[in-house]
């Protein structure tokens, strides 16, 4: 049944309830998949077990009439969810063997509406990262390959590479990532596939292994923007034990699903036009925007001035964040525990840090410390707060001449395994697009537009106002028409 | 704006091996010296590329703190969770007699 594996989330979830075939079969061809594509390092923990015994659940709700949203369908789940007994590490060696006793909201919410679960997947160490290359578990690999012949290995993006691979090797139907600062956006760009981050609120981070508490925000990646809707439904909701969560009703996304945005007013930010990135950019923005106006939709120039300020704000206050999170590691409740002979207590909380953090986490945390440190806390920390206040002042303002922006994902394609990983700040650079939307907390939407001459994906963003998911999908479901994107990596693994 | 530019001309210092090992300390993070040589640059590398916030106009703005509109619930003041000791030391390194076991910390 290699046909299964092809198919997304609404085929599974329809075909299961039309009876073409069993949630046990879409299971097992999954999970076979899984096994088959362990080279691309996407998954950590694999779960068939789990995803066997949902499908079983799925096939007796089928026969006895009561089947649910997602009945039948199998997920990956992205290490950064607490999910109950089975290993949670957050791609970083200082968790080491948790096995948390409770799940976290959102893998409750998905697994509350039918889904099963495949799997663990791979990221970054605590999402810190646009590579996956900062994993503890070493990185993952992209499905795709340049097409000069070469085979050098790509990366995923991050920091939701495993989730990413996963679901353009077709090794899962769909699953769950997390985008702090781009981290669903960025690695959907990179491999051909649909992503989207919801209005900060909308998904509960409860049982989320915490980096940036401010801007962590859950959300789906699938191959389309239909199954990206029916994920994010399952997903969100208020939940009292999260304290941002929004108390608001789920629209019903799928169900208004429409691809028609005649009228529609879409800004193209002049601010994102930056030099040094390269012509393929430009052109496949170029496309998107002709394709939009082919859609019916208005497109109006926009300004959002202090855009170049985006990501210096979001490298102190994400950091800032994380050094607070991130003291929760401390080798007494959980993880990984350092003892120096006869060493005290605080020897014992360096030796186990400095043994369980990887070096781009030491390098946020110490950031994080030092721009929040007495005497530093208003020049820096203060300051990038109120930047980011004008941030989000500047798409209130755009919000008034238009509905929706169109910006292209990410600066370039996926590039190859070790090509940034020595120089921060250029690792960094690939969220410039992406970060001025977290930080205003919107939803965005990451959809496939077409391949660079060297045969690699490219993704343009649509970001809306704040809880105007609809509109972001509606936009991303008539781009996905118009663009056409059919392209998919060749099984090499 | 008197204040800011004091704050900026601070801020031009460079990151040196004694407050990288400050910070560690701060952080509890242990270093050694090849690491210490190697954050220092780093650290001023970044510290030199977020510098550029100095030059926004911020005078008037208040710092942001919830991207989204929303007020802070307030809930009954109830038990709602608890008698789940094993759950929580499950995961933990060392526990003893229902505790975690850490270093002796009074001498």
């Amino acid at each position: 049944m290699t046909g299964l594996t092809d198919l997304g989330i609404a085929a599974i979830r329809d075909g299961v309830r039309s009876g073409d075939f069993s949630a046990r079969e879409v299971a097992q061809a999954f999970s076979a998949a899984v096994e088959k594509g362990r080279a691309l390092n996407a998954f950590t923990v694999e779960t068939p077990d789990h995803a066997l015994a949902a499908a079983d659940a799925a096939d007796a709700a089928r026969a006895a009439g009561a089947l649910k949203p997602l009945s039948g369908v199998p997920l990956g789940i992205k290490d950064l969810f607490a999910t109950r007994d089975v290993r949670t590490t957050a791609g970083s060696r200082i968790l080491e063997g948790f096995e948390p006793p409770y799940e976290s909201t959102v893998s409750g919410n998905l697994f509350a509406a039918g889904a099963g679960m495949l799997g663990k997947l791979n990221m970054d160490e605590f999402a810190m990262g646009s590579s996956n290359e900062t994993s503890a578990w070493g990185p993952v690999l992209s499905p795709w390959r340049r097409s000069d012949g070469g085979n050098a290995p790509l990366t995923p993006g991050g920091s939701s590479g495993g989730s990413a691979s996963a679901v353009a090797a077709r090794l899962a139907p769909g699953v769950t990532g997390t985008d702090t600062g781009g981290s669903i956006r960025q690695p959907a760009a990179f491999v051909g596939i649909t992503g989207i981050k919801p209005t900060y609120g909308r998904c509960s981070r409860w049982g989320m292994v915490a980096f940036a508490s401010s801007l962590d925000q859950a959300g789906p990646m699938a191959r389309d923007v239909r199954d990206c809707a029916i994920l994010l439904e399952a997903m969100a909701g208020f939940d009292p034990k999260d304290s941002t969560s929004l108390d608001l009703p789920v629209p019903r996304w799928e169900a208004s699903l429409s691809a028609d945005v005649r009228g529609k007013r879409i800004g193209i930010p002049r601010e994102y036009r930056i030099d040094g990135v390269p012509a393929e950019i430009d052109e496949v923005w170029e496309k998107g925007i002709a394709l939009m106006r082919d859609a019916g939709a208005e497109i109006v120039d926009v300004s959002l001035p202090h855009t170049r300020y985006a990501l210096p704000t979001y490298y102190i206050i994400a950091p800032a964040e994380a050094s607070s999170n991130l003291a929760r590691y401390d080798g007494v409740r959980y993880g990984l525990r350092r003892a120096p002979p006869n060493g005290n207590l605080t020897d014992m909380y360096e030796a186990t840090r400095a043994a369980g953090f990887g070096a781009e986490v030491k390098r946020r945390i110490m950031i994080g410390t030092y721009v929040l440190s007495a005497g530093f806390y208003d020049a820096y920390f203060n300051r990038a707060q109120k930047v980011r206040a004008l941030i989000a002042r500047d798409f209130e303002r755009a919000w008034e001449t238009c509905d929706l922006l169109l910006t292209p994902t990410a600066p370039s394609a996926a590039f190859a395994l070790g090509e940034k990983s020595n120089d921060p700040i250029a690792m960094y650079l690939n969220d410039v697009f992406a970060v001025p939307a977290s930080l205003a907390g919107l939803p965005a939407i990451s959809v496939p537009a077409g391949l660079n001459a060297e045969g690699l994906p490219l993704g343009l963003q649509l970001v809306g106002r704040a809880l105007d998911e609809q509109s972001v999908l509606d936009a991303g479901l008539a781009l996905e028409e118009r663009a056409g994107f059919a392209a998919r990596p060749e099984a090499w693994w | 704006m008197q204040r800011s530019m004091n704050a900026s001309a601070r801020l031009i210092m460079s990151v040196d091996e004694a407050t990288v090992r400050h910070i560690a300390r701060l952080a509890r993070i242990a270093v050694s010296d090849a690491e210490v040589a190697a954050l220092a640059p780093e650290l001023n590398n970044i510290l030199g590329w977020v510098e550029q916030l100095q030059e926004v106009d911020v005078e008037g703005v208040e710092p942001m703190t919830a991207v989204i509109p929303n007020r802070l619930r307030l809930r009954e003041d109830a038990v709602t969770d608890g008698g789940i000791r094993d759950a929580v030391l499950a995961n933990a390194p060392a526990a003893e007699h229902g505790f975690f076991a850490v270093p002796k910390v009074i001498e």
